[in-house]
């Protein structure tokens, strides 16, 4: 821009020089990009607003939104049992996680408990959805510094886990297996003995991916020290799950406030001690076998019984009952037609997806949808630390770094 | 006059004694090495696949054609009926250079390798060389013209003006460039050992043992520097796609990406070439009773087999940060190359003296 | 002597008219539809409100300038390679004065941190 000179000034008054030389902007040194929404790895439409001095970033802004889709608003136009398949889509690489919280914050709100055969299905349910979760993690992890085949290899491992959702509940991915009061059904014949198999060829395939891939130097290289966090700057942000215990505070919230029976299993919460990109990869590796470990233990204590509450309020009258008695035709009818109807009050119940600390708050007015759902997603409040443990460091690491926050974009923006 | 008559008299028939016509012989090389080096890289493309569905639990292409061996023509036909887009703000004439530079260093610099033995004195003392020119510093041609190929990827990771393609084009000529010198400084001990730049003597020299036997650690430098030459994992940070989505070849499309593709096929397959000249001799059989199978077969399985290498590595190592590689090719590479130029030149001298 | 360059300026000619005529057989043969959006760089989706023309890190051009130097030296040795059986020790011990002036040179920079590219 040459300068404009102010009204009244004479033209003589610039002369030809150092006053009409223009103004270049130079800049702050940096250069501004946009990674994403459509980018190979920001694990969905995550939009990254960088600041780039070469190849160190200096500030990221994560800008999020592209995928939200209004699951809390939609909950208050649906009955609670309703609800369930909306929970599927928000985390959408741990599904029964999800069915599994809304279905326990509608049951404390409902005051009722299930029976233990369903509690045990559930953990069950829920184990196998976190090892399939991690499994497209490590996957992508291994893809995010370069590495294309492992990719491959954890995916025929998952794909057994689909099979096993399948097999209960008829769909692969958004099962809504889990249900207000129970479970869709009592599982087939077959189960049995896939998930043992699941449970007995799995830590043989975990043992080859960390030859694979934790013992690589290059991946040592390009994880350790990578994307640190301390334990109080974890804490302060809100973080939980694996990104929280790599830092090295055991908060897992099956231990904490243990649901669904996790208290009758032995298992162990894997810590770390630096809180890099490396610590967050041992846990979660170390989370599969500790997975597994209760997939086994709830397998061998099955108990026998029904999987869904008697209470009338939730569970369908039986058929037989239906035929002879009008008043459970009735029951029947308004449960299909209008639901439930918790008492009035708030709940708020969290359980541990694979993420991190997954809650439903729930508040109740009585009707038979719910007031208002809050939820409080893990990778939201997992992503808030990215632009904190990213600054400094190199364009390669930051995507690393997303790999190892593990972000379900559908988790984030709900 | 018919075709077939013309060649007949312009000298074809070398063995009964009529001089082979230069201009025809050339003509001929020439025409084998473009056309092979293309069709090599393209099938070499199938390869990669087939290769990676290997180590990956899949089959890799099966459907067009045997084994999926049509495939590469598929690609190239619908490359060649795709629009070619291009942003309205690149440069116009640097952006149109950049695959032409890529794809045409690439096959010139295959120019002086000799594929086989010089045969004597076929014809009227007609010598015919297995390379399409015969030069003295055939290294030095080599090394001068596949430094060309780093302008390609730079002029065309600036000239699109996209800050993707410019990252890609900054990262891979820092890269590029940086291992550069790995790899001459790698060359110069077998040239201290031959006494020569001139590619044939390089290899008839290794009629004892292979060069890669004395100089086991110049080859592993040049291996390694070779990878990062032509951007192949776990050096493959130009085209990084995970970071900088297509690197610098980002806004390319139709023919002219498929021309930067080519192209690095095609160098795969001269640094091969080169690795199988300098250390793994050449034509030379693994041993002398072995020498009924023509040196060309021989030449093309060392080569095949470095590839297959190169391609085993790409599928099962991650990649290296960007400052690592750097580090690597001037805190490593470059100190160790120095080192084996002294010991090398170290023994030769003294045992001359 | 120079003959054997002959070929290699045809071989020169057949590659260039090789890869320009590749690119030109595809723009001939290709659809041309251009749109706005269509010759828009790509930044992930984002109308990029900046060009790419912006000033970048320096240590790009740090680089550019030890590779200068040190690539000239390599050549500085190529012809003492071809030779070192004549020069003999002579020769060796001037060629390690040079390399070790060279190595210096590289451990200064080093030092001074042209290396770190974080």
């Amino acid at each position: 821009m040459p300068i404009t000179l102010p009204p009244g000034t004479a033209p003589g008054l610039l002369t030809p020089g150092i006053d009409s030389v223009e103004a270049v902007d130079l800049g702050g040194g940096t250069m501004e990009l946009n990674m994403g929404p459509q980018h190979p790895s920001t694990h969905g439409v995550l939009r990254l607003l960088l600041d780039l001095d070469g190849e160190v970033v200096r500030q990221c802004r994560p800008d999020i939104g592209f995928l939200h889709t209004g699951f809390e608003k939609s909950f208050e136009s649906h009955t609670y049992q309703q609800c369930i398949p909306y929970t599927d889509r928000m985390d959408y690489l741990g599904p029964p996680i999800n069915n599994l919280g809304f279905a326990l914050a509608a049951e404390r709100l409902l005051g009722i408990d299930v029976p233990l055969r369903a509690q045990y299905l559930r953990v069950i349910m829920a184990e196998l959805a976190r090892i399939g979760s991690h499994l497209l993690w490590f996957g992508t992890t291994a893809l995010d510094v370069g590495a294309m085949t492992p990719f491959v290899y954890s995916w025929r491992e998952r794909e057994r886990i689909l099979d096993i959702n399948e097999l209960v509940s008829g769909v692969r991915m958004h099962t809504s297996f889990i249900r207000v009061g129970g479970l869709l059904a009592d599982v087939p014949d077959d189960f049995y003995a896939i998930a043992q198999s699941v449970v007995d060829t799995f830590p043989k395939a975990i043992d080859e991916y960390e030859v694979l891939i934790s013992g690589n130097p290059i991946f040592r290289e390009r994880t350790r020290n990578i994307g640190a966090i301390s334990a109080a700057d974890a804490l302060n942000y809100g973080m939980t799950g694996p990104c929280l215990r790599g830092s090295g505070v055991p908060y897992d919230v099956r231990k904490q406030q243990p649901y669904s029976s996790y208290d009758h299993f032995d298992f162990d919460i894997p810590v770390g001690v630096r809180g890099d990109i490396y610590d967050r990869y041992l846990c979660r590796m170390q989370e599969l076998r500790e997975s597994l470990k209760i997939v086994d233990q709830a397998l061998n204590n099955l108990p026998s019984g029904p999987v869904n509450t008697p209470d009338r309020r939730v569970a369908a009258p039986p058929r037989n009952e239906i035929n002879t008695s009008m008043e459970s035709l009735i029951r029947h009818f308004k449960l299909s037609t209008e639901g439930f109807r918790p008492p009035k009050g708030q709940v708020y119940q969290a359980v541990e997806s694979p993420r991190g600390e997954l809650g439903f708050y729930i508040v109740s007015d009585g009707s038979n949808r719910p007031y208002r759902v809050k939820v409080r997603a893990p990778s939201f409040s997992n992503l808030t630390a990215l632009p904190h443990m990213v600054k400094g460091e190199l364009l390669a690491d930051l995507v690393a770094v997303i790999g190892s926050i593990d972000i379900v974009l559908g988790d984030v923006d709900r | 006059m018919k075709a077939s008559q013309y060649l007949l008299d312009s000298g074809l028939r070398v063995g009964n004694g009529v001089a082979a016509d230069p201009v025809l012989v050339f003509a001929v090389k020439a025409a084998i090495v473009v056309l092979g080096l293309t069709l090599a890289a393209a099938f070499l493309t199938w390869a990669e696949r087939k290769v990676a569905g290997r180590i990956q639990l899949r089959y890799g292409p099966n459907r067009v054609g045997p084994y999926g061996l049509f495939q590469p023509i598929a690609d190239v036909l619908k490359l060649l009926f795709k629009e070619n887009l291009a942003p309205a703000t690149r440069d116009k004439l640097l952006f149109l250079v950049g695959p032409s530079l890529a794809v045409g260093t690439a096959i010139l610099a295959f120019a002086v390798i000799p594929l086989s033995a010089v045969n004597h004195g076929i014809g009227a003392g007609y010598d015919l060389h297995w390379d399409i020119s015969h030069l003295n510093i055939g290294l030095l041609f080599i090394l001068a013209v596949t430094s060309l190929g780093a302008y390609s990827i730079f002029l065309g990771g600036w000239s699109a003006n996209s800050k993707y393609s410019l990252l890609g084009g900054l990262r891979s000529t820092a890269q590029l460039i940086s291992y550069e010198m790995a790899v001459s400084f790698s060359l110069i001990g077998v040239v201290i050992l031959t006494g020569s730049l001139d590619l044939e003597k390089i290899v008839t020299q290794q009629n004892h043992a292979w060069f890669v036997v004395m100089q086991p650690l110049a080859f592993l430098l040049y291996f390694t520097g070779a990878l990062a030459e032509t951007n192949r994992a776990p050096f493959d940070l130009p085209e990084a796609e995970q970071e900088l989505v297509a690197g610098y070849h980002t806004e390319y499309s139709s023919l002219r990406f498929g021309l930067y593709f080519l192209g690095e096929y095609v160098n795969v397959i001269t640094v091969c070439a080169i690795a199988t000249t300098l250390f793994l001799g050449g034509w030379l059989p693994i041993v002398p009773f072995l020498s009924f199978i023509p040196g060309v077969l021989w030449f093309i399985g060392k080569v095949a087999v470095l590839i297959l290498v190169v391609m085993w590595i790409r599928w099962t190592l991650p990649r290296l940060r960007y400052d690592r590689l750097m580090s690597l090719g001037w805190k490593v590479l470059l100190p160790l190359g120095l080192l084996n130029i002294v010991i090398t030149g170290a023994v030769v001298a003294f045992q001359a003296a | 002597m120079l003959d054997a360059y002959i070929p290699i300026l045809a071989f020169f000619g057949i590659c260039v008219v090789f890869a320009a005529g590749v690119p030109l057989l595809s723009a001939w043969l290709g659809p041309r539809k251009p749109s706005p959006e269509k010759s828009m760089p790509y930044e992930s989706g984002v109308v990029p409100q900046i060009g790419a023309r912006q000033r970048f890190s320096v240590s790009f051009y740090v680089t550019a300038m030890l590779f200068i130097i040190f690539d000239v030296e390599s050549i500085f040795l190529f012809p003492w390679a071809t030779i070192v059986r004549q020069l003999k020790i002579f020769g060796f011990v001037e060629m390690v004065v040079f390399i070790a002036t060279l190595f210096i040179g590289l451990v200064y920079v080093w030092r001074k941190g042209a290396f770190r590219w974080e």
